[in-house]
């Protein structure tokens, strides 16, 4: 008797998955990169060339570093959220500039504003594949030593950067 | 005006669906023969009504109305008629359309062909198919609505994908639902079977060639579905293992299960527990691939645009669906009996063997395709599980149901005996091993798979010559071609579906095992040699298509000095959307395929170009075509034809048109 | 005049048909560079491989690994480099761990389980039918059918 309502089982166990799956996205991957060291790069700056820029420059500190496009849609999306966290001024946020051009980039800050001490520029795209970039705009939040602890991808939005960001910030500064 | 007609009409179609799904079936229960028979008439007036809807939607594409939400996402007032009749089934709301006009159309037909039912029973088919309906229609008229207004009007439509733009996009869909569709009958016949109490032959017999009409448009709206993106999509690929393709495979894998089962039910009665099982699962099997396509859960690049809201409706629809049904089933299977008994080394068994393989593999595929989504689910990460897993676990499982094809024809019905099976196939054996072994020293290359691979075919066509001429020596007297044509039509099918296995796995064998490709760079007047062929690339031009600018390759190909023919692959600029697509210039054969297709323009006017020699893959699609011609010849059978005639005739009429075969 | 036309007659042989070269550089890297990509996702598309991509991101992707290969680097090392900094996810062929062990041998499973209950059934089968003996009246019936069978064929 109990044989028969084996297939029945199965479908429940089944279905259930499938209605968790409906809450999930498919296509979002997460980075393997929260937990270690964020990779060491050395990329010349946006505004003043001959300027360098390496996280091992923000050692000692908590920092954002949003990695950004002209060209991209959800970055125009997440830029007054990160013009009045600027002005909020918890945390500094620094840009990287991910496949651009320089005039596009310098003009897309000029009219849309510079949330950014400064910019790194990562012309060719590599840095972004070490940081396992797939798709602009990524929020990473690296903490005093240097590891990464959190990785935002898509915009962000207000709700998220109350919630979950400020807060996490703010517990790595305790530490 | 137009649509809002269409739309009432579906509304109206829904109200008729309920009336269909409830009171046939109450009526079947208490006897009622008033209540039963309200079961044709509603489900004739659901045709009629549904086919209305269709058609108002056809004429909104047609006449380019804009205020149509529906239209303005999928035409253009530039894309061709035919594309835009097409695009009815282009997105997910009109897809839904389709797969409710093809379910009317499917009721419509078993009300014409079902004279010989009992009343009761045919009460119960179109009662269960109405409910299937309602959901549908329910869905639509809820979150699906193609006849949707969009206020403004838009100037002009977002046109069709320029990768739907194609004859591929006019015949897949259609067949392929026909192919799911069908399955609702056979559903709908095991769901009236465990209502009604009665699992028996004759209901087997009944079921089958419905069973083996949608498995047949199943199988050849898969294969259209793999030439289509072969053709398409300019890399030369025919199968990815993606997880709509595998939607897809997943019903023809139980459904081809299920036609054997079905066999095995009518000529010996066994296995009736099962076979009802196999027909639920063939068709709940359709619906998961439904909601898999649409609800977002899997990434596909077939996949329809998602919303939360449709994925939550259709996983509701198929808990209430399949859950009640396995529910019915776990309640009255018990009761079934058990039929004819058999020996562990008998037909029957080796047909159980064969089933048990099909469903091992369909629950893999299943297994890999909803992997990384029970991952995910479960916190433990994200995975990506593509063809090299498939194709790894895949060939193992079906290459002993293949080894099963050669012997259970020929295994006697009840008992047989292994030895005396081994005796009557040595040949066949041995004639494939040694063949297999040894012809790809003879082609130029030995791998261990295209050994296999050709050691299957040849065993399947060998045993099959066997198994003719065993049959044939059975016959008295006469000529060989009367008694080749005194075989029984399903036999015949049953053979050619059988082959067309063979032709299949010969062409994946040859292809996988033979294909060359080049990437290269050619400048005007440059030539490349490949599979024996040159191919000289004269420059390209530029043409303008209907909705399209197109850089066209002109490509002069030769062997041995002698010109072959001229090709013109296009890299094509659609207008609307922007996009660039590739349209590979493809030069079909018998025995293989030239394929060239255009990378990006380089200085000087050259360009990178690719080249392929594919040999005997359209072998892949014959035998896919050949499958399915196998299961309508078995169909065309005398003894459907026969079927009210024979119920009058003597038992010795009936004895003589008995045979031993499966088929 | 003369020379004229001995110019032109050389024209043909200068216009001879040339052999296209291959596209890539080396054409051992890249074949290895294809096999790899095969079985390598593009993260950016709605599933397709490296190999098919035309994404810039896929692009991108297959410099590095290109770079890799020219540095000598190993399958599993060009493999390692990647899932490090994009998971498993990038991989079409799943990695052996603990989370996949039931991919892996779940077919497996399925099979012996299959074939199980099918040896369990069948047993069960037999026990539960007897063959019903054949009475000499219908012995007499098989054979007189029988014989009728072979008068018509």
């Amino acid at each position: 008797m109990k044989r028969f309502l084996l297939p029945l089982v199965i479908f429940v166990v089944l279905v259930g998955f499938l209605a968790v799956g409906l809450t999930l996205n498919p296509r979002e991957v997460p980075s393997p990169l929260v937990g270690k060291p964020a990779p060491a790069f050395l990329l010349p700056q946006l505004h003043e060339q001959d300027k360098t820029f390496s996280p091992s420059d923000m050692a000692g500190q908590v920092w954002l570093l949003n990695v950004w496009a002209s060209w991209c849609g959800g970055c125009k999306e997440e830029h007054p959220v990160l013009m009045r966290m600027a002005k909020a001024g918890e945390v500094p946020i620094y840009g990287m500039d991910y496949k651009d051009r320089r005039d596009e980039a310098l003009t897309w800050l000029r009219r849309h504003g510079n949330p950014y001490p400064l910019t790194a520029v990562d012309e060719a795209g590599r840095i972004g594949i070490d940081y396992g970039v797939y798709g602009v705009p990524e929020t990473y939040v690296i903490d005093k030593q240097g590891v990464i602890r959190y990785k935002q991808i898509g915009p962000l939005d207000d709700e998220l950067v109350a919630k979950t960001i400020l807060p996490l910030v703010q517990e790595l500064r305790n530490k | 005006m137009i649509p809002e007609i269409g739309h009432f009409a579906l509304i109206l179609a829904l109200c008729v669906a309920v009336v269909q799904g409830t009171l046939p079936i109450y009526g079947a229960a208490v006897g009622s023969s008033a209540l039963m028979s309200i079961a044709k008439p509603a489900a004739r007036g659901q045709f009629i009504l549904v086919l209305l809807a269709f058609c108002c939607l056809g004429y909104a594409f047609a006449a380019k109305d804009f205020s149509v939400l529906y239209v303005a996402a999928t035409s253009n007032s530039h894309l061709p008629l035919h594309y835009r009749l097409a695009a009815i089934w282009g997105a997910h709301e009109g897809s839904l359309l389709l797969w409710t006009f093809i379910l009317t159309i499917w009721m419509v037909a078993v009300t014409l062909f079902s004279s010989h039912l009992p009343e009761a029973m045919r009460a119960r088919i179109l009662g269960v198919m109405g409910l299937v309906s309602v959901g549908f229609l329910l869905f639509m008229l809820t979150v699906s609505n193609p006849f949707e207004r969009l206020t403004p009007a838009a100037a002009d439509g977002r046109d069709l994908n320029p990768l739907l733009q194609d004859p591929g996009m006019v015949m897949h869909p259609p067949m392929l639902y026909m192919g799911y569709v069908g399955f609702s009958v056979a559903f709908a016949f095991a769901i009236a079977a465990l209502l009604g109490g009665n699992l028996d032959a004759a209901w087997a017999r009944w079921s089958r060639p419905w069973t083996t009409v949608a498995w047949c448009f199943l199988t050849v709206g898969i294969a259209l579905g793999s030439g289509w993106a072969y053709y398409e999509l300019g890399w030369g690929g025919w199968w990815f293992w993606d997880p709509v393709e595998n939607a897809s495979f997943m019903p023809w894998l139980a459904g081809t299960a299920l036609i054997h089962s079905l066999a095995v039910t009518d000529k010996r009665g066994g296995f009736k527990v099962w076979t009802v099982l196999l027909a639920i699962m063939a068709f709940s099997l359709s619906l998961l691939g439904t909601f898999l396509v649409r609800s977002g859960v899997l990434t596909s690049v077939h996949a329809f645009a998602t919303d939360p809201k449709r994925g939550l409706f259709i996983l509701v629809f198929l808990a209430v669906v399949i859950g009640g049904s396995l529910l019915l089933y776990a309640w009255r299977a018990p009761r079934v009996g058990l039929g004819g008994g058999f020996d562990l080394v008998s037909r029957e068994s080796m047909l159980l063997a064969n089933n048990v393989l099909l469903v091992v593999a369909m629950g893999s595929v299943l297994l890999g395709t909803l992997y990384p989504l029970f991952l995910d689910a479960l916190g433990l990460g994200k995975i990506s599980v593509g063809p090299p897993y498939f194709d790894t676990v895949f060939v193992p499982l079906m290459t002993p149901a293949i080894f099963l094809m050669g012997i259970g024809p020929i295994a006697q019905w009840k008992k047989a005996s292994l030895p005396e099976l081994a005796m009557r196939l040595r040949w066949a054996f041995g004639a494939s091993v040694v063949t297999a072994l040894l012809l790809p020293f003879v082609l130029g290359k030995w791998t261990p798979l295209l050994s296999l691979g050709l050691l299957l075919s040849l065993w399947i066509a060998t045993t099959t010559m066997v198994n003719i001429r065993e049959r044939v020596s059975h016959l008295v007297g006469n000529s060989l071609m009367s008694c080749l044509a005194a075989l029984p039509r399903a036999y015949w099918g049953m053979v050619l579906a059988h082959c067309g296995i063979a032709i299949f796995i010969v062409g994946v064998t040859m292809v996988k095992g033979f294909e060359v490709e080049k990437d290269l760079r050619m400048n005007v007047g440059e030539t490349a040699t490949i599979g024996g062929y040159t191919f000289r690339f004269d420059g390209t031009q530029e043409v303008k298509g209907p909705n399209y600018l197109a850089a066209r390759g002109i490509f002069n190909v030769t062997r041995n000095g002698q010109d072959v023919t001229m090709m013109y692959p296009e890299k094509r600029r659609y207008y609307v959307q922007n996009q660039t697509m590739t349209e590979a210039a493809i030069d079909s054969g018998l025995l293989r395929d030239l394929y060239v297709s255009l990378g990006e323009p380089l200085e000087d006017g050259a360009w990178s170009v690719r080249l392929y020699h594919k040999p005997f893959i359209n072998w892949i699609w014959g035998g896919c075509l050949t499958m399915a011609l196998g299961g309508l010849m078995a169909v065309s059978d005398r003894r459907y034809r026969l079927a009210r005639r024979r119920e009058r005739q003597e038992e010795p009429e009936a004895i003589r048109s008995e045979d031993t075969s499966v088929a | 005049m003369r020379w004229f036309a001995f110019i032109l007659l050389l024209i043909p042989a200068m216009v001879q048909a040339e052999e296209a070269k291959p596209l890539a550089e080396n054409s051992v890297a890249e074949a290895r560079l294809k096999q790899l990509a095969v079985e390598l996702r593009c993260l950016v598309c709605q599933n397709q491989t490296l190999a098919d991509s035309n994404a810039p991101l896929a692009e991108d992707l297959r410099r590095e690994v290109r770079e890799m290969i020219a540095k000598n680097m190993s399958d599993q090392e060009i493999i390692d480099f990647l899932v490090q900094r994009y998971g498993d996810f990038v991989l079409y062929r799943p990695p052996w761990k603990a989370s996949t062990t039931l991919l892996w041998i779940g077919p497996f499973l399925l099979l012996i389980g299959g074939a199980i209950t099918l040896v369990m059934a069948l047993r069960r089968r037999g026990q539960g039918l007897a063959d019903a003996p054949v009475t000499d009246e219908e012995r007499r019936r098989v054979e007189q059918l029988l014989s009728q069978v072979e008068r018509r064929s």
